[in-house]
């Protein structure tokens, strides 16, 4: 492995996985179980103490983690596969339409994330779902944008119109030219891009507008530690920490992408 | 400059438009009665017409959006569903703590990242040029509320240097309790902001430091500093500039998150009980504010990184290919 960053990045995304992988099969307690006291402090019953309903704090930091990698990841599929297809569709379109959707893109992408998620969430109500169709759509403008650039940067190549001139139809020099020339920046910026769809699920689950429990992630934890800090002020400390090293993790692994990819690039972030 | 300003005009009205339209269509059109805020769980049908009357919502879509946009040409933004008061006037009312907790907050982060991000590149390969790095890679990673709830906890709860949360009741006419209430909020969100920012300035301060120009002043005598001073700070602003546009949306963005950690009664804890009450008129006034501020901030920083940069006004647009 030549680069640090990516082995740093995939220790820290594998390790949050695992948590979340374990978490499907076991947890400490049953997620509704609230036989535990009221917020308890840690010990040997409970590792991180519970909250205020007497429920498993641990119990509930490991679903954080399924929740925050499953609604990262589906907002990073749904953004990327629609911003790829725009950005596509925008390379190959004729002038005028790809004029207008460059200024559009340029409309969006000055949008906040959390801004458009927020209006999103306003027209469905919070869930799972609508969470990660809030997150997606917002992420949708800053993954095409770069990706129009890099289809048409292709396209101007002079391998293309070879392609083209022997006949190669247009789905074929996606396949064939574009795809695997763009792949390397299109991954990089979906890494980075996973990192801010957990920051804003974060964010829409500490001011209430995330998916409602048992769903409840690291930020709907961190908005009831905020209720009881002044009983139990630790309880702040452990989800928050988590999705640092979660986002940390994600970013690494971006920059060691790019790092492989792009020798020239390495120094920079 | 005069055409460019023009064509950059226009394409600010426009994205006003479509932005609205787009805030319209997501709030009214889509599935999800509105006056179902205003009525019982056990009202009658007569009762949700009669609100839906009220509301307006039982015109033809085409004709609401006629009557929305008469309204907001007159700045008229209509009526909280739960308090009945002008939305318009309950914006007014609270801009008295967001604008000040935006404002300071970015400059704040301007000041804290500028430096930091020459020194970083000055400083390539030292043990504190990778600390600062290591530091705003941190930044780049750390929600914004969670900084806030862990300042909170140390200088509020803990030292009870600083107030915990809240603004005063005399607002601004007690000026050092309302900047003592700010301080610990515009200082969370400046960390944070700092963070993203100190980026780019170290990569605008990269592509300075490597420039042929620099190495000619350096050759002809120039000391580092003055050469930097002349010739670095304008090249490195440029690209920086439009940079500033989104990141002083996201310190508004942060602002409205921050507020809520901080219970200050700004904006954001605006829209966020208007999300809780499913108050549609104060989500769509507060939503379109923000959209309206954060497109003229960028039509700003583009009309600014022309005058900066005397390259770019020989394109057309301001878009690069």
């Amino acid at each position: 492995m030549r680069s640090r960053a990516l082995v740093a990045g995939c220790v820290l995304l594998g390790g949050v996985v695992a948590i979340a992988m374990v978490s499907a099969l076991w947890t400490p307690y049953d997620p509704a179980d609230t036989s535990g006291g009221r917020l308890e402090p840690p010990g040997p019953e409970h590792w991180l103490g519970t909250d205020r309903l007497g429920r498993d704090l641990l119990t509930q930091l490991m679903i954080g983690a399924r929740v925050a990698l499953s609604i990262g990841a589906g907002a990073v599929a749904l953004g990327g596969a629609l911003g790829l297809l725009a950005g596509i569709a925008a390379g190959f379109a004729v002038r005028w339409l790809d004029d207008m959707m460059a200024v559009v893109l340029d409309l969006l992408i000055a949008f906040p994330t959390l801004l458009l998620a927020m209006l999103v969430i306003a027209a469905r109500r919070g869930s799972l779902l609508s969470a990660v169709t809030a997150i997606g759509l917002a992420m949708t403008a800053v993954v095409a944008r770069p990706a129009r650039q890099q289809v048409k940067r292709v396209l101007a190549q002079d391998y293309v119109t070879a392609a083209r001139t022997s006949g190669t139809s247009w789905p074929g020099i996606v396949a064939g030219h574009v795809l695997p020339n763009i792949w390397p920046a299109l991954a990089v910026n979906l890494a980075l891009q996973l990192g801010r769809a957990v920051l804003a699920e974060a964010g829409l689950s500490y001011l209430g507008l995330g998916p409602p429990p048992p769903n409840a992630s690291w930020g709907h934890m961190l908005r009831e530690a905020q209720a009881t800090v002044l009983v139990a002020p630790g309880d702040i400390v452990a989800p928050g920490l988590l999705l640092v090293l979660l986002v940390i993790g994600v970013n690494l692994l971006a920059d060691g992408v790019r790092e492989v990819a792009d020798p020239l690039l390495r120094g920079r972030w | 400059m005069a055409a460019y300003l023009v064509r950059r005009a226009i394409l600010l009205a426009l994205s006003l438009a479509v932005s609205s339209v787009a805030l319209f269509v997501l709030l009214r059109v889509l599935p999800g009665d509105p006056a179902n805020a205003l009525l019982d769980m056990g009202a009658t049908p007569a009762q949700a017409a009669a609100a839906r009357h009220e509301l307006g919502t039982d015109l033809p879509p085409a004709q609401q959006f006629g009557g929305w946009l008469r309204d907001l040409a007159r700045l008229d933004l209509g009526r909280s569903l739960v308090s009945s008061l002008p939305v318009a006037s309950e914006i007014a009312g609270r801009l008295h703590v967001t604008v000040p907790l935006t404002v300071l907050a970015f400059l704040l982060a301007v000041l804290i990242a500028v430096p930091t991000g020459f020194l970083v590149a000055l400083r390539r390969g030292t043990w504190y040029g990778t600390l600062l790095a290591g530091v705003s890679q941190l930044g780049l990673a750390v929600p914004v509320f969670w900084v806030g709830m862990l300042l909170v906890t140390v200088f509020a709860l803990r030292l009870r240097w600083l107030p915990a949360g809240g603004f005063p009741a005399e607002d601004w006419a007690a000026p050092a309790a309302a900047l003592t209430s700010l301080l610990l909020p515009v200082v969370t969100i400046a960390l944070v902001m700092s963070a993203s920012l100190t980026r780019y300035v170290h990569s605008a301060a990269l592509d300075v430091l490597d420039s042929d120009y620099l190495r000619t002043a350096r050759a002809l005598g120039a000391p580092l500093r003055a050469a930097l001073l002349r010739h670095g700070l304008r090249n490195a602003a440029a690209p920086v500039v439009p940079i500033l546009a989104i990141e002083l949306a996201s310190t508004f963005l942060g602002a409205v998150v921050v507020e809520n950690v901080f219970a200050l009664p700004g904006l954001g804890s605006m829209l966020v009980r208007a999300f809780a009450q499913h108050d549609y008129p104060v989500i769509q006034g507060v939503l379109t504010l923000s959209t309206a501020a954060v497109l003229t901030i960028g039509f700003v920083a583009d009309t600014a990184q022309r005058l900066i940069d005397p390259r770019l006004r020989r394109t057309a647009t301001g878009t690069s290919a």
